[in-house]
C-alpha cells in the first residue's frame, strides 16, 4: 500500500498549501453556521411540538456540520478530470499502480485536506463563543473519530464513483450536480437528519448519506447512543465497500473506453 | 528473441457527428450518429533489444496510438502485442514497471512541486530502493546537467529544462525499454541535441531499447537506424534510412555555387529544383547518368566556385512517400 498513501501524502501536502481559500472558507463557514442557528432558533420558538432534538443538540450539529462541510463538497476529482481533459491521464495508467486505488486515495486527499485545515478554527471558535458542546464522553469522541474516519472513507468511494464515471461523459458536470443535490439534502447538512418526518427515517437510515456526517455527529451527541455506535459505523464501512466494488466495476469496463485526448 | 511483437493491430475510435447549424445541434440531442475511424487498420512490426527506432507518420497516422497501447494505456480492438513477453493491457501494473514513457506535450512531474520531489515520488511508486535511486538520479543529473533545475517548482521551468527533468522521471526505474513520444517537440535547437544526444547514449551505452515518434526528420537521422513509416493506420514503410531512400527515389542532389549570378546550367541529365542567388540545386539521376561524369561535365562547361552532391532531404523522402500513398 506504501505507493498509494505516498501518493496521498503528496497530495495532502499540495492541498494544505491553499490557507488563503482556508481562511475565507472559516470566515463563510461561521457566517453561515449563524445564519443557521438563527433560523432552528427562530424555528424551535414557534413550535410547541416536543422535537426529536434539543435546541442545544441542533446547535452542535450545525457546528460540526459547518467544519466537515467540505467533506461533503465534492465532485468528480478535478485533477483527474483536468488529466482526462489533456491527456496526461495517459501517464496515470504508465505507472504500476492499480488505478482505482490511485484514484481513491486521491480523492482521500482532496476530500480530508480541506477538511483538516477548517476543522480546528471552526470547531474551537464555536466552542468557545457559538454554543458548540463538547463531546458527550470521552468513549463518545473516540467513537466520533474513528466515524470521521469512515465519513472520510465512504466520502471518497463517493467520489471515486464520480471520477471514475468520467470515462463516459468526459465532463461529468451533470452528474456531479444530481449527487451534489442528493447529498445536500440527504446528509443532513441543511436540516439535521433526525428532524426528517418518521415515515422517511427509515429510508434515511437505509441510505449511505446519513454516514457522511449524520452518523458521526449523533455519536458525538450520544444521539445514537454508544451501544449502537458500532452498528452505524458499520452502516457507514458497508457502503463505502458496495461503493468500492461498483466503481471498480465500473472503472474496469471504463478503462477499455478509455480515449487520451489529444497528442 | 524480439522485444516487441505486434501482429494486425487495429484500434478505432468512434467519432459522434453532428450536422452543422441549429438544427444539427438539436437533432443531435435525440440522435446521435457515430462513425468509427480507425486509428490503426492492421499494423505489424517487431523489436530486437537494443534498437532504436524511429516510428514516423504525418498528425493523425496512429503514431501515439501505437505508443499508447504498447505503453499498456488503451486497448487495441483486436491484434497481437506481446512487450517483453507480456500483453501490456492485460498485464499493465507488471508491463509498465519495465518501460518509461515520455510524452513531450505533457508533463509527469507535479507541477507545483520542484522536480526533485516528484523524482521521490516516483521512486517510491516503483518502489526504487534508496541507494539504486540515488545512483541512478546522480547519473541522470549528470548526464542531462540538472543539478541546477532540481529545486525549482516544476511550473516555473522552460520547456527544455522540464524535458529533461521528465527524461529523467521516466528512467529513475532503470526500464530496459523506453518510449518516447515526440521528446523534441518544440525544444530549441540546443536542447533538441541534448536531448538527441541523451537518447544515443542511452541507446548505445546502456543497450536501452528506444522507439521514438516525432515530425522532426533531423531526429531521425542523428538518430535512428530503422525507421517506420506509418500513414492512415498502415504501415508505409520499415527498413533502415539508406532503404526507405531506395525505395522511394534514387536521385542525388547536386549543389552549385556558381561564380555569376545571372549564370545557368544547361545540362540533359538534370532538373533544376530550386535557386537562390549564386545557389543552384540541381536533381539528377545516379543510374542515369554517373556521378563523376556529371560532375566533370558541370564543371568543364560551366564557371563554378563550388560543388557538391547530396541525398534528398529527409522530408522530401517523407513527403514524396505520403504522396505515394495518396494517389
Amino acid at each position: 500500500m506504501k505507493p498509494y498513501w505516498v501518493v496521498f501524502g503528496a497530495r495532502f501536502r499540495a492541498l494544505l498549501q491553499y490557507r488563503a481559500a482556508a481562511l475565507a472558507g472559516v470566515g463563510t463557514q461561521l457566517f453561515w453556521g449563524v445564519v443557521r442557528m438563527m433560523i432552528f432558533a427562530a424555528f424551535y420558538r414557534s413550535s410547541t411540538a416536543p422535537q426529536p432534538m434539543t435546541y442545544p443538540e441542533v446547535v452542535t450539529y450545525i457546528w460540526l456540520g459547518q467544519a466537515m462541510l467540505l467533506l461533503v463538497i465534492f465532485r468528480a476529482d478535478p485533477d483527474v478530470k483536468t488529466m482526462i481533459d489533456t491527456g496526461s491521464v495517459a501517464y496515470e495508467l504508465a505507472r504500476p499502480l492499480d488505478l482505482y486505488t490511485l484514484w481513491f486515495f486521491r480523492a482521500l486527499a482532496s476530500r480530508t485536506a480541506p477538511v483538516v485545515l477548517r476543522i480546528v478554527p471552526v470547531l474551537l471558535f464555536a466552542g468557545l463563543l457559538l454554543g458548540l458542546q463538547p463531546p458527550d464522553s470521552p468513549l463518545c469522541a473516540l467513537l466520533w473519530v474513528v466515524s470521521t474516519a469512515a465519513a472520510a472513507f465512504l466520502s471518497a468511494a463517493l467520489s471515486t464513483l464520480l471520477t471514475v464515471s468520467l470515462l463516459w461523459t468526459l465532463a461529468g458536470e451533470g452528474i456531479n450536480r444530481m449527487m451534489f443535490g442528493l447529498i445536500w439534502f440527504l446528509s443532513g447538512i441543511v436540516i439535521p437528519l433526525p428532524l426528517f418526518p418518521d415515515w422517511l427515517q427509515p429510508v434515511l437510515n437505509f441510505l449511505p448519506f446519513r454516514g457522511l456526517l449524520d452518523t458521526p455527529f449523533r455519536i458525538y451527541m450520544n444521539h445514537i447512543p454508544t451501544d449502537r455506535a458500532l452498528l452505524a459505523i458499520g452502516h457507514q464501512l458497508a457502503w463505502t465497500v458496495v461503493f468500492v466494488i461498483l466503481g471498480r466495476a465500473i472503472l474496469g469496463v471504463g478503462k477499455r473506453r478509455l480515449v487520451v485526448q489529444g497528442g | 528473441m524480439p522485444q516487441i511483437v505486434v501482429e494486425n493491430l487495429v484500434k478505432k475510435f468512434r467519432v459522434a457527428e453532428r450536422a452543422p447549424g441549429m438544427w444539427g445541434a438539436l437533432r443531435g440531442v435525440v440522435r446521435r450518429r457515430y462513425r468509427d475511424v480507425y486509428a490503426l487498420g492492421g499494423v505489424s512490426f517487431s523489436l530486437e533489444p537494443g534498437e532504436l527506432v524511429g516510428y514516423i507518420g504525418p498528425n493523425g497516422a496512429g503514431k501515439s496510438t501505437t505508443v499508447k497501447i504498447l505503453a499498456g494505456i488503451l486497448v487495441p480492438d483486436s491484434g497481437r502485442c506481446e512487450v517483453l513477453g507480456r500483453v501490456p493491457w492485460k498485464q499493465r501494473v507488471e508491463h509498465v514497471r519495465r518501460i518509461g514513457v515520455v510524452f513531450g506535450q505533457r508533463t509527469q512531474l507535479w507541477w507545483d512541486l520542484p522536480a526533485i520531489e516528484s523524482f521521490e515520488l516516483l521512486r517510491d511508486v516503483y518502489r526504487v530502493d534508496r541507494s539504486r535511486y540515488r545512483e541512478k538520479l546522480d547519473e541522470l543529473v549528470a548526464l542531462l546537467n540538472l543539478q541546477p533545475l532540481l529545486d525549482v517548482p516544476v511550473r516555473q521551468l522552460s520547456l527544455g529544462q522540464r524535458m529533461r527533468c521528465d527524461l529523467t522521471a521516466s528512467l529513475l526505474h532503470s526500464p530496459p525499454l523506453l518510449f518516447l513520444d515526440e521528446p523534441t517537440i518544440g525544444l530549441d535547437a540546443v536542447t533538441k541535441l541534448a536531448v538527441r544526444d541523451f537518447v544515443k547514449k542511452l541507446n548505445r551505452e546502456r543497450g536501452v531499447t528506444v522507439i521514438l515518434t516525432t515530425h522532426d526528420m533531423d531526429d531521425i537521422e542523428a538518430l535512428c537506424d530503422r525507421v517506420v513509416v506509418i500513414g492512415e493506420g498502415k504501415i508505409l514503410c520499415d527498413g533502415t534510412l539508406e532503404e526507405l531512400r531506395t525505395r522511394v527515389t534514387t536521385e542525388r542532389w547536386l549543389t552549385v555555387d556558381l561564380l555569376d549570378e545571372n549564370g545557368s546550367i544547361e545540362d540533359p541529365d538534370v532538373d533544376v529544383v530550386s535557386r537562390e542567388g549564386h545557389r543552384v540545386r540541381l536533381r539528377f539521376d545516379p543510374e542515369r547518368v554517373s556521378t563523376a561524369d556529371l560532375v566533370a561535365r558541370i564543371a568543364a562547361n560551366h564557371p563554378i566556385h563550388d560543388l557538391f552532391v547530396e541525398n534528398p532531404p529527409i522530408e522530401e523522402i517523407i513527403a514524396r512517400l505520403y504522396g505515394e500513398r495518396d494517389s
